[in-house]
């Protein structure tokens, strides 16, 4: 099991948004956390990095990472772009790109540079300019780029569509195809849009104000109209 | 929600209330009673070394109630209140020195120079803001004695030499045969009597709500339809003319100015006595003007740099372990008790 | 002429010496966003423990080497047990530990070496004047040694991954921690390199205003002056700030105000920057959070 789950509870200060959560992220795939505003979706993603005070139990490959620094838990291998991206805009793609590969001691860096260009071909054209010039869109395959060259266990992504025109939301949804196909590395994806994430994902989790209300194959989950219908609203 | 909870709530709060507001007044008559007795006797029963002592912390403690209305209350970093302290004592030498003013004359002139000034500075301080303004006052209390050395106003202010004054006299009328040092007590404590009551007067009413208001969240307070800048502005100008006024009296007091006395380490005084006493608190200036005047006595029987070194120690601990000082200890301590009873 | 020239030239040199604590101010408020109130006083440890070292027959390039590694785990040392602790705290509770430190620092100076003035020596041979008499050999060598450490400083930000780290820290906590970047240590180091830093300069400034306890006190000053000028957060902006000021002070002090005022000066550039241009003449406007 790459990811687990249990019990997990979490919140801001005295509320508490997470109920008890317990889920699983299966080795490779992309398994998707589906639900509306205020759900507990992106707050999740902040627990299980350690960004915020957290009780329960979450093990990466067996290994428990409950209660630890952010910076030990992607030392671990846990890749995450939160909402906002997390690049650094004062700064160039280059040294973004050289930021991901931070903690990495082995000597592949450079051709993993070279497979981003490959999948993240603008990132390339832009490699001297500043990361906060870029557009909403190359920021956020920037993200993805940084992300994934600490060759990460597993990838938090949260919301990589939000606030990119649909025609970019399909490019990069596009890009991710390709990742989770050639990669290897296992997903965890919160998103908005349900539609886009459950034709993406292998395995679903649908989450409603810090409770799992369902859970289940992608695909099951997509042809079940009452689901859709209750949760998804679409 | 379980229902001892329910119950257990009120019971604690309303019980600290009423011991305030509902104090008989034969109570208060007797608090004011007693504080006057503790005023007033030292001037009787201490010799009169320390007796000066006491009159400079007094002294002390109005100046830091200056640097309060615009670091505690307003929340305007001023690292560099040693300069009105200088302003105002040097308002007072010179007019006495020189015109033969009398002390009590010099005062209102003092106050309204150091008022302007105050409000002057307080331009540019509005622009500045908070880390800003700290390090703009602090190299204004740095260069401070150099300003005052300078040739061009030397034959006001008497360059290095500095100027020499004399204590006023008990006026005649007092009964007794008051010598110099006590008279120079009871002015002290009437001075700043009357300068705490009325600081008091303005923080406890709206003022002092929009003061705290502007400092705790300066959007919201300007979404309210305060006049943030104005405000700040004149409690720079408040703030000031305290402390100018704590300026005067120290340069009668100690019957000596002269560019050297007003170092940084003024300045810096002020702020530890601030922290010490309690950040944002009238009685705890009080007890800041008496830790800085009486600590570092203590503390030079060690060594000439002992007392910095434990101003600084002091402060420290101070900001880690109480950082609303003492009075916020006091106070604590005093809510513990009525809680108990 | 010649007089107008050296004005310029003594002013360059002195002016590396504001450049560098400007420099060390700069990389301290980088990364905490703090202004070290008593960086002048820990540089002026720094001197007092080279001189010791000097004193002690030890070769003077040794004690420098020796002082910088000193000063660099004092500066460490200073963030981890006094900054740490108070780092979610308000402004006002940040300068008052500023202000802590510098008391205690000065003082404890004055304790352990005393108040008087002692001579500090130059590493660069006084073999008289050089340039016709425009330059002397310590005014040349101090500032070649400032533009040293300014390009190693250049260097190792630019180039290393953990000048990289140590931006990326200062820029966005939250992201560099998701990188792995361990944030805390990046801060102390911060601090070290700033210690460092101001190291140097007061070794280099010693020979030229004698070592006493307040020795930096003005230069902080001018210091400040500079980074404004640069723009608090543009170390290169400091760098050229700090020059400038250094020039700026000598022909003020020679040809305007006299002697008397250059603090004053100091002040007026301070107050001049920051009502008209608080963001500094080259750096980056700043917008706040609400």
């Amino acid at each position: 099991m790459l990811l687990e789950v249990k019990g997990l509870q979490a919140g801001y200060g005295q509320i508490h948004v997470l109920h008890g959560l317990d889920f699983i992220v299966e080795e490779g795939g992309v398994t998707a956390l589906l639900g509306a505003n205020g759900a507990g979706k992106t707050t999740t993603l902040r627990a299980i990095c350690g960004m915020i005070r957290t009780e329960g139990d979450i093990t990466l490959r067996g290994e428990r990472i409950t209660g630890r620094a952010t910076e030990d838990i992607a030392r671990r291998g846990l890749a995450h772009v939160p909402d906002g991206r997390g690049t650094f805009m004062e700064l160039s793609v280059e040294e973004n790109f050289r930021l991901g590969a931070y903690v990495r001691s082995d000597g592949e860096v450079r051709s993993d540079f070279e497979r981003m260009f490959e999948w993240f071909p603008r990132l390339k054209q832009r490699w001297r300019q500043q990361a906060g010039t870029l557009s909403g869109g190359e920021q956020q395959m920037l993200a993805i780029a940084r992300a994934l060259l600490l060759r990460p266990k597993l990838l938090l992504l949260d919301e990589p569509s939000f606030g990119l025109a649909p025609l970019i939301v399909q490019e990069i949804f596009g890009i991710m195809r390709r990742i989770r196909d050639e990669s290897g590395v296992g997903i965890l994806l919160v998103e908005q849009n349900a539609n886009l994430a459950l034709e993406l994902a292998d395995r679903a989790y649908l989450l409603e104000t810090g409770r799992i209300v369902v859970s289940g194959p992608a695909a099951e989950i997509r042809e079940d109209e009452s689901i859709r219908r209750s949760y998804l609203g679409y | 929600m379980s229902a001892s909870e329910n119950v257990a709530i009120p019971a604690t709060i309303p019980q600290a209330v009423p011991v305030r507001r509902g104090m008989p007044a034969w109570q208060v008559a007797l608090v004011v009673l007693g504080g006057l007795v503790v005023a007033i006797a030292p001037a009787f029963v201490l010799e009169s070394f320390p007796l000066f002592q006491l009159t400079m912390a007094v002294i002390m403690g109005l100046a830091v109630l200056g640097l309060n209305m615009v670091t505690g209350f307003n929340g305007q970093i001023s690292l560099g209140h040693g300069a009105f302290f200088a302003l105002g004592a040097y308002a007072t030498a010179i007019l006495m020195s020189h015109l033969d003013w009398s002390f009590w004359a010099t005062l209102p002139v003092s106050a309204a120079v150091c008022g302007l000034v105050g409000y002057g500075i307080g331009f540019p301080a509005l622009r500045l803001g908070g880390l800003y303004l700290a390090l703009t006052t602090f190299s204004l209390a740095v260069a401070v004695p150099q300003i005052l050395k300078h040739k061009s106003i030397e034959d006001w202010t008497g360059g290095v030499q500095g100027l020499f004054l004399v204590k006023p006299d008990a006026p005649a009328w007092m009964p007794g045969g008051l010598s110099a040092d006590q008279w120079m007590y009871f002015v002290a404590i009437g001075v700043s009597g009357v300068c705490f009551l009325l600081c008091w007067n303005l923080i406890r009413g709206r003022i002092g709500r929009a003061l705290m208001a502007t400092r705790d969240h300066p959007t919201a307070a300007e979404a309210m339809g305060m006049d943030t800048a104005t405000l700040k502005t004149r409690a720079f100008a408040v703030s000031a003319m305290v402390t100018g006024i704590a300026g005067s009296l120290s340069a009668v007091a100690v019957e000596f100015v002269a560019p050297d006395s007003f170092s940084l380490m003024v300045s810096i005084t002020l702020f530890v006595g601030m922290v010490v006493g309690g950040v944002a608190s009238i009685l705890g200036s009080l007890f800041g003007g008496l830790f800085v005047l009486f600590v570092p006595n203590i503390a030079e029987a060690i060594s000439k740099a002992a007392p910095g070194v434990i101003y600084g120690i002091l402060l420290i601990a101070f900001l880690f372990i109480l950082p609303d000082g003492f009075a916020g200890l006091l106070r604590r301590i005093a809510a513990r008790l009525r809680g108990r009873g | 002429m010649d007089g107008f020239a050296h004005q310029i030239i003594a002013g360059i040199a002195t002016g590396g010496i504001y450049a560098s604590v400007a420099l060390a101010l700069v990389m301290i408020y980088q990364a905490t966003h703090h202004v070290n109130f008593a960086q002048g006083e820990m540089a002026t440890l720094s001197t007092f423990i080279a001189w010791s070292m000097v004193e002690a027959g030890i070769p003077y390039w040794l004690a420098f080497l020796g002082t910088v590694v000193v000063s660099f785990i004092i500066g460490v040392l200073v963030e981890r047990l006094l900054m740490r602790p108070v780092q979610n705290a308000p402004v006002l509770t940040h300068v008052g530990v500023f202000i802590g430190l510098l008391l205690i620092v000065g003082n404890m100076t004055g304790w352990i070496f005393g108040y008087t003035t002692k001579v500090f020596p130059s590493p660069f041979a006084s073999s008289g004047p050089l340039m016709g008499g425009l330059v002397s050999a310590h005014e040349l060598g101090s500032t070649a040694v400032t533009l040293v450490v300014l390009i190693l400083v250049f260097l190792f930000f630019r180039y290393t991954s953990l000048g990289l780290a140590m931006r990326a820290a200062a820029y966005n906590p939250r992201s560099a921690r998701l990188v792995g970047i361990r944030v805390g240590w990046m801060l102390a180091l911060g601090w070290g390199l700033a210690a460092a830093i101001g190291a140097v300069a007061g070794m280099m400034v010693a020979p030229v205003v004698f070592l006493d306890p307040t020795m930096m006190t003005g230069i902080l000053l001018y210091a400040f002056a500079g980074a404004l000028i640069g723009g608090i957060d543009n170390p290169l902006g400091a760098v050229i700030g700090g020059f400038a000021v250094g020039v700026l002070e000598n022909l003020a002090g020679a040809y305007v105000v006299g002697t008397e005022l250059k603090l004053t000066v100091a002040l007026a550039i301070i107050i001049g920057v920051l009502v008209v241009r608080p963001s500094g003449l080259l750096g980056r406007v700043v917008t706040s959070r609400v």
